[in-house]
């Protein structure tokens, strides 16, 4: 059974048909990319999978649940979690409490619980800071922990993303273009890390446009042009497809 | 620096409880409300301040619990300062009325139907709705309050009840900002689709922050009605929604310091320059103007939290 299961998911804006029939399936503990060229619409078909857009038609199936139609936060709670494609930290907070917004929904207390602290609430926010610090020590942030995360650089902003995502314990992570603006050697620890994630159990889901990464670590790649699946399958397959040569590779598309 | 400014405090605190022993009436009158404006100031801090989310019809909430308190002790002679929670509970329920179809405005949309609410419920009261508010002239004889026995009623007797209330008002609402919730309002603020996709209910924090926001306005109106034994409806106009949203974006939003100073210069001032009469509006115009040029985050901006953190490696020293 599959993890995830888009099926034929249509979405379009106005007279703009940005998904058209999407069908794919991640099952757990893979590495699933993404690929095609700009405006294929990659990035729309995550923000149907996150409650983001609503589609007009399709399904999407998530642990043998549907998620059409949740709000985003739920469909966080039962175990998606994303990354953005234009970063978007909360850039006038801490790193450390970037973090926590992803353990926000794996804690409980309120409103009287804060302002009478009781013991109940002290100990989740001791417990949830050394979680968060742990995740930061995962990405390699630990030491900005009381940065204030619009200081961090281009490359840490996305490792960031990555950490305040997996703080909701996932069991899938969307990745939106990780190695987005990273150079080379980040981008090797880039790699490791995904590679670190998958091992802890996280089943990844990613678009990336740097071809290096996409075939270094994924072990399918589906292949979207004009909102549709032209291809499937592993990165020999999809390397020697002709229509992917033709539509993606080919070109120079990707900057 | 946070060290410094923590012993700041410790002095000043028990120098400023001691201050209405050497004040005339008039001015310890002024510090109280002062005061009240700094409750007021504190609890629309939440919804503004915290959640980012423009409220110009605060005043509704705080006519809510002072309408509240003074109706209940006028009629059944419920002593005023029992009527505290109940003043605080009505003006939340109101808020979570009003507030739930309109959370989802964003913006300056929200803002225009805040201070639609704020006139609905001034214009209410005027008219005499159900007969209870007394219309244009207010209620009168709401009687003083009482605290073991001593009935309290000169400004500096309530210097003290309104003072310990702020400073109760202020020690609760650093622990709510220093927690999940108000994190999470923080976050909403900063970017809400982010948030969203973090996996906060955005909405439902939203009409938290006004709830509790509204909850505390309630409870300063009651504060308010026990202070003037009389009130009327234009104790709570638009005029007053703007004095509070404005002592926030002075005094720093989201900052409790900065919301405390704000009230302090936005409703000491004009008593201080009173001479001047109007020209003071005048004064108070320019300077609200040269704040937004030039310091558009407020007099006290909230500072970065410090998080003890005991994982990982320390490096002292902080920036």
């Amino acid at each position: 059974m599959a993890l995830l299961s888009v099926q034929r998911l249509t979405k379009s804006f106005g007279g703009l048909l940005a998904v058209h029939n999407v069908s794919f399936d991640v099952f757990s503990g893979e590495i699933v990319g993404i690929i095609g060229p700009n405006g294929a619409g990659k990035t729309t078909v995550f923000n149907l999978i996150t409650g983001i857009y609503k589609p007009d038609q399709g399904e999407i199936v998530f642990d043998q649940h549907s998620i059409v139609g949740k709000a985003p936060h739920d469909i966080v709670k039962l175990g998606i979690a994303r990354t953005f494609q234009t970063i978007r930290l909360f850039s006038n907070l801490s790193v450390l409490e970037n973090v926590m917004a992803g353990a926000h929904c794996r804690m409980s207390s309120g409103v009287l619980g804060a302002m009478l602290r009781l013991p109940g609430q002290r100990r989740e926010e001791r417990e949830k800071i050394e979680e968060a610090m742990e995740l930061l020590g995962l990405v390699g942030l630990q030491d900005f922990y009381d940065y204030l995360a619009g200081s961090l650089s281009y490359g840490n902003q996305r490792l960031l993303e990555i950490a305040r995502a997996l703080a909701t314990h996932p069991r899938l992570l969307i990745l939106d273009e990780p190695a987005g603006g990273m150079n080379e050697r980040e981008t090797e620890e880039l790699i490791k890390l995904i590679g670190k994630i998958r091992d802890k159990g996280v089943t990844v889901l990613l678009i990336e446009h740097d071809m290096n990464v996409v075939m270094k670590i994924c072990e399918r790649i589906v292949v979207l042009e004009y909102g549709s699946t032209i291809a499937e399958g592993t990165p020999e397959e999809i390397q020697s497809n002709p229509r992917v040569i033709e539509a993606y590779l080919g070109t120079d598309e990707d900057e | 620096m946070k060290f410094n400014r923590k012993r700041f405090y410790l002095a000043a605190v028990p120098i400023f409880f001691l201050v209405p022993l050497i004040l005339n009436p008039y001015w310890v009158d002024v510090l109280n409300s002062i005061g009240l404006y700094a409750l007021l100031g504190l609890s629309l801090n939440l919804i503004v301040g915290y959640a980012g989310l423009f409220n110009l019809g605060h005043a509704a909430f705080y006519a809510v619990g002072a309408y509240t308190s003074a109706i209940l002790n006028t009629t059944y002679h419920i002593p005023i300062l029992l009527l505290l929670p109940v003043a605080g509970l009505a003006a939340g329920i109101f808020a979570l009325i009003v507030a739930r179809p309109i959370i989802h405005l964003r913006g300056d949309y929200l803002c225009i139907v805040t201070i639609g609410v704020g006139e609905i419920v001034r214009i209410a009261l005027i008219n005499d709705v159900f007969g209870i508010t007394g219309g244009a002239n207010g209620i009168f004889g709401i009687a003083r309050p009482r605290i073991f026995g001593m009935v309290i009623r000169t400004p500096h007797q309530f210097f003290y009840l309104i003072w310990l209330f702020v400073a109760i008002t202020v020690f609760l609402f650093y622990r709510l900002e220093d927690s999940r919730v108000g994190r999470a309002l923080n976050y909403i603020r900063e970017d809400e689709m982010a948030a969203e996709a973090c996996g906060i209910n955005v909405a439902h924090y939203k009409l938290i922050s006004f709830v509790v926001g509204a909850t505390w306005a309630g409870m300063a109106g009651n504060i308010f009605a026990a202070k003037m034994t009389i009130i009327s409806p234009e104790s709570f106009s638009f005029w007053e929604s703007v004095l509070m949203f404005t002592l926030i974006i002075l005094g720093g939003a989201g900052s409790i310091e900065g919301v405390l100073l704000g009230a302090f210069l936005i409703i000491g001032l004009p008593e201080i320059f009173r001479e001047l009469s109007n020209a003071r509006m005048l004064f108070f115009g320019a300077a609200m103007i040269a704040m937004m040029i030039f310091r558009p985050e407020g007099l006290i901006p909230p500072v970065p939290k410090k998080y003890r953190v005991f994982s990982g490696t320390d490096r002292g020293e902080t920036t």
